[in-house]
């Protein structure tokens, strides 16, 4: 029961995170279309280290 | 945390690191580096056949501005050529006109000079001839005036009359 | 389309060994029948992600009621108190409870979940506790040929043989043809959009054989994974930690005097943070980089597979409300579309250890420019008040 609490609680800070990754990384986009290729490696790059520390977490928990 | 350690399975650890060591040491062996050997000579090959293609076409640009400039010399000095041709050829009709206008000239000069020497000659023979005539006449005259003092008169005038039709 | 058929040839050949002498019909009682209820796809759910000691094909349940099993056994090697025991796994007859009870070289093995378990001397049969654990039997080190392996074994091999293949054709030309014009372009792209930016122009060579094998055997085995084969290798812990490894191996002995003095005596800091600074990072170098590494692969591809194997479920467990008809429509919809999506994650995951390999690979090789230790220029004074005379 605990554990699931716990892993709605990672959830809801990695979607959070992952929001924001996300939204930073389109308006970077949008502001300078031509380097958006460097911003999606950045942006991928970033987002799996919030995932490794979500499922981490998640693990840890299980 | 638990289940992840009781699923670790220390065996398949083992098997696992043994076949992907043996693995990344033939692939490196045996595949990655004759691929990326020969791409990376392809490239290099390519980057050569560019840089020559490059240098060629300035090579080219150079000898076509070459080209161009010789061209241009050719016909600066063409030009001058014709140019110098046409003032020549002014020059020479210039400069026959002159000495004919000189030589004819020289010929009028040298006609009248013969005329007027004839004239001169022409003038002292008459004067020579009308002296003579008129010695003659006035023999004439003198001779009839001393016979006769109208005839003479009358022989005057006719002899002037005739003189003056000679 | 040659390639294609010598690929075919070459997997009918690996298929046809085992089957030739192996193939099998057994049946057994005990284990399972339909599965229907949530608890069933639950505990089938389980079964699945773990590493399995013999290759089922399909089971089915004939006229007399008896569950008939298809595939072939694998041969198990352990390691146990007596030394080495070897025996292929249909002398468990396909029983995972640990009810049957092999004995060999002087010692009785039992299988529970998928792991072997040897029985302590005396015992004859398993006991357990009120939490399904076994209490007279223990874990053996086991390093038997299971699913897991074969599929490493196959997955190597193609890899192997596709691209020795594409090695060879360079030799002939300079252009490779047919199938070698699919893997040409993953091999540069491994090279020109991970090792190379991420590694740096002077090292990325001796790293990128390393890169480039990680990254198609990973993907493949990912993609394996996604057949009605039933392989879970990627989703296996030790596997994945395997793999993590040897990054954290490489990344670790190739880092240079920078890497090491920026983990240990931070440049820049005051003296007193240094120490704390240097647990800090040795803790993040060592174990939260490669934890990150195996627990993201492992999490990711178990993930999918539940979630896939759940959705197909629902064509079982949402029958009676939805009907037939009604819930295998929205089943078969269901795990279509998230099986586009696993095809993506496939890739993706692969994409990304590889990408953080290089980049963690990076790190340790990267020269600095030594701006820490030089102090900021104080803007001279005389020159400041010249702007305002």
């Amino acid at each position: 029961m605990y554990n699931l609490i716990g892993a709605g609680l990672i959830v809801i800070g990695a979607g959070f995170g992952l929001g924001q990754i996300g939204g930073k990384a389109m308006e970077g986009i949008a502001r300078q279309p031509e380097a958006a290729g460097k911003i999606q490696t950045a942006m991928i790059i970033v987002a799996a280290l919030l995932e490794g520390l979500a499922f981490g977490a998640l693990i840890l928990g299980k | 945390m638990e289940t992840l350690i009781n699923d670790f399975s220390p065996g398949l650890f083992a098997v696992q690191t043994i076949l992907l060591l043996l693995l990344i040491f033939l692939m490196v062996k045996f595949a990655w580096k004759p691929i990326l050997g020969s791409i990376t000579e392809r490239e290099e090959g390519i980057q050569d056949a560019l840089d020559a293609a490059e240098k060629a076409k300035r090579e080219m640009a150079n000898l076509q501005a070459d080209n161009e400039r010789l061209l241009q010399e050719a016909r600066l000095e063409r030009e001058t050529m014709i140019k110098e041709a046409r003032e020549l050829k002014t020059k020479m009709i210039a400069e026959a006109e002159a000495d004919a206008q000189a030589q004819a000239h020289k010929m009028i000069e040298q006609a009248q000079a013969a005329i007027e020497g004839e004239k001169k000659a022409a003038m002292a023979e008459l004067k020579t001839h009308v002296a003579g005539l008129s010695l003659e006449i006035a023999e004439k005259v003198v001779r009839k005036e001393l016979s006769n003092k109208d005839k003479q008169l009358e022989l005057v005038e006719t002899m002037l009359g005739e003189a003056t039709l000679n | 389309m040659k390639i294609f058929q010598q690929s075919f040839k070459f997997f009918a050949l690996i298929v046809l060994v085992f089957l030739s002498t192996t193939i099998y019909a057994y049946s057994s009682n005990e284990d399972g029948g339909e599965i229907d209820t949530r608890e069933e796809v639950d505990a089938y759910i389980s079964h699945h992600l773990q590493d399995s000691h013999d290759f089922a094909l399909f089971s089915y349940t004939n006229d007399e009621g008896e569950r008939k099993h298809f595939g072939f056994p694998l041969p198990v090697i352990l390691w146990s108190s007596n030394g080495l025991v070897t025996f292929m796994s249909s002398e468990f007859h396909h029983n995972d409870d640990g009810d049957v009870i092999v004995e060999k070289n002087g010692s009785k093995f039992a299988k529970i979940h998928s792991k072997i378990y040897e029985l302590e001397a005396g015992a004859e049969a398993v006991d357990f506790d009120e939490e399904h654990h076994a209490t007279n039997a223990a874990r053996v080190l086991d390093f038997s040929i299971t699913k897991s392996v074969v599929g490493i074994l196959v997955i190597g091999l193609l890899m192997f043989f596709w691209f020795v293949r594409l090695a060879k054709q360079y030799k002939k030309k300079q252009i490779p043809t047919g199938f070698g014009r699919v893997l040409e372009p993953l091999v540069l792209y491994v090279r020109d959009e991970i090792s190379r930016p991420n590694i740096g122009e002077k090292h990325y060579r001796k790293f990128t054989g390393y890169l480039l094998t990680v990254f198609f055997f990973i993907w493949l085995l990912n993609m394996v994974g996604l057949t009605p084969l039933g392989f879970n290798v990627t989703g296996q812990i030790a596997v994945t930690a395997s793999l993590a490894i040897f990054t954290l191996i490489i990344y670790a002995f190739s880092g240079n005097k920078d890497f090491w003095m920026h983990i240990l005596w931070m440049p820049g800091v005051p003296i007193l943070i240094r120490p704390i600074l240097a647990v800090i990072e040795l803790v993040g170098t060592f174990i939260i980089k490669p934890f990150s590494l195996l627990v993201r692969l492992f999490a990711n591809i178990t993930a999918g597979h539940t979630v896939i194997m759940a959705l197909i479920a629902i064509m079982f467990v949402m029958k009676d409300t939805l009907g037939v008809a009604g819930a295998t429509g929205l089943s078969f919809i269901l795990s279509v579309l998230i099986m586009f999506i696993e095809v993506l994650v496939a890739f993706l995951q692969a994409y990304i250890f590889t990408m953080l390999s290089a980049l963690f690979i990076g790190m340790a090789v990267a020269e600095h420019d030594h701006g820490h230790d030089v102090e900021h220029e104080t803007a001279d004074v005389e020159d400041v008040r010249g702007d305002f005379i």
